[in-house]
């Protein structure tokens, strides 16, 4: 289970404290998955930031007994210098997984062929976002993180990440964030509504689709943090 | 399925393995970005202190810097004093900015600030170390220095400005974190304890009042020690191993107090 507990978090800005989430409160169980809608500075990637561990709430607490990925196809971690197996060895060494058993995943998903053995700094966006996502499929965790604005590339990739992620780990529990309601009704069994730092949460997902849509039309002012 | 080490509740020996197997995977990727695969690739790790260390030996013989040395000859004197400011040096230059450069990592739950501070101090260590060595063994061999007279006390002081680097570049490194202006204060402040932290001179050179003074520096306990070792009683040497320890601890507890603050203050771009 992963519990959020009344977690607030305020960064510093130019124009004194700004708190991006306020006192947030959230329980997801083993196998189980959550959408969580917001408008662009809502808080949605501030959320996965902590629910990752790259960053620490303000204040409050989050209790993971399942091991959470970082976010999913999230290639900033990348080595530019180190090659595409480079960047698999560092990883699986981090998490505890054996690099050789996960070479033949990662090259057959990532179909990069030669380049799979060449600097990431010559790779084309595409090729980074495959690698992200093989990455994080290699290490098999309990819990994903989504970030829906992180994944991009074409159709193909996304229908391939789609059978990888929701028919091959449909045992696991997630997380998915985005803006696009249609995404989290699609995927999702249960959905929030982020606003303003606020946690909103509804019984189902057509409930908060519903709250979501009558928010008024003009986001409130905010910046992405 | 769960994978192994990351789920909680960790005890402290499992948070140690994590934190050694971390570790490890932080030092193979440091070398590779660092030193690269090509022409001598990892070996630069002690090729460039050794070529520091060379060019400080040359320098000091050719200018005839040293006096007083009386029976130790230079490039004696060079090698263990310029290898053990690399100690502390390039363990605290190098941590300087090493959390914002590797910020990322840090999305990786297992991955905690003092790992990227301790992995590149493990790296400085080694290389200054392997240079010390070879070089040492490398005049041994063509007769310029004579063997140390008391390895164990060699090792002691080696052991000494290790962590007196650690220590330092734990909270110096900690503390680019908070600002930049610390890196940049970092600099001419390393310019300037270098000609005062003994590896031009022993203590004994100096007028009482002046060897007073300079023995409030951690560091000159250590490199004292270190040439006791080498050179035995060719040399008298003035060290207090229970200060220098004092303040390593001091340093020790702030670094990593300031570290885990770090770690809380993060901001991802």
């Amino acid at each position: 289970m992963i519990h959020i507990d009344g977690v607030s978090k305020s960064y510093h800005t130019r124009f004194g404290r700004r708190t991006v989430l306020d006192r947030v409160s959230l329980k997801l169980e083993r196998g189980r998955n959550i959408g969580i809608l917001g408008r662009n500075g809502a808080g949605k990637s501030t959320l996965i930031r902590l629910l990752s561990g790259a960053e620490r709430p303000t204040s409050g607490r989050i209790v993971r007994n399942m091991t959470v990925s970082w976010p999913l196809a999230f290639g900033g971690a990348f080595q530019a210098n180190l090659t595409g197996l480079d960047n698999l060895k560092f990883v699986c060494r981090i998490h505890g997984v054996d690099w050789r058993t996960k070479v033949q995943f990662v090259e057959e998903f990532t179909e990069l062929g030669v380049y799979f053995r060449e600097p990431v700094s010559h790779y084309s966006h595409g090729m980074m976002s495959r690698l992200g996502f093989a990455l994080s499929m290699a290490v098999e965790f309990d819990c994903f993180l989504i970030d829906e604005a992180m994944v991009v590339g074409d159709r193909r990739f996304h229908e391939r990440c789609h059978v990888e992620l929701f028919h091959k780990r449909k045992d696991r529990a997630f997380v998915l964030v985005s803006h696009d309601p249609g995404v989290i009704k699609l995927y999702c069994e249960r959905a929030c509504v982020l606003v303003d730092g606020h946690l909103h949460d509804f019984p189902t997902v057509d409930a908060a689709y519903d709250f979501y849509n009558a928010l008024p039309a003009a986001p409130p002012a905010s910046v992405e943090v | 399925m769960s994978t192994d080490g990351l789920s909680a509740p960790a005890g402290f020996r499992r948070s140690l393995t994590i934190q050694r197997r971390v570790i490890g995977a932080l030092l193979m990727r440091e070398v590779i970005t660092r030193f690269g695969r090509n022409n001598i690739g990892v070996l630069w790790l002690l090729g460039e202190p050794m070529i520091f260390t060379l060019g400080i030996t040359t320098l000091w013989t050719l200018a005839h810097l040293v006096h007083g040395a009386g029976s130790i000859p230079v490039v004696a004197f060079a090698v263990t004093g310029y290898s053990s400011v690399l100690m502390w040096r390039n363990s605290v230059g190098h941590c300087c900015g090493a959390v914002q450069q590797n910020i990322n990592l840090l999305y990786h739950r297992n991955v905690q600030v003092t790992d990227l501070l301790i992995t590149r101090i493990l790296i400085e260590v080694a290389g200054a170390t392997a240079s010390f060595i070879v070089l040492a063994s490398f005049f041994t061999a063509i007769g310029w220095l004579a063997p140390p007279v008391d390895l164990a006390l060699v090792l002691a002081g080696w052991l000494m400005l290790a962590w007196f680097g650690l220590s330092l570049a734990m909270t110096i490194g900690s503390l680019t974190a908070y600002s930049h202006l610390v890196e940049r204060l970092w600099h001419p402040c390393a310019y300037l304890l270098f000609p005062m932290s003994g590896a031009a001179f022993m203590v004994d050179w100096l007028p009482s009042g002046m060897q007073r003074t300079v023995q409030y520096l951690p560091m000159i306990h250590g490199v004292e020690l270190l040439r006791k070792g080498y050179f035995g009683n060719a040399v008298r040497t003035h060290f207090d191993i229970p200060y220098m320890a004092m303040c390593c601890t001091v340093l020790t507890v702030t670094g990593l107090f300031l570290a885990r603050d770090v770690s809380r203050r993060v901001e991802q771009e």
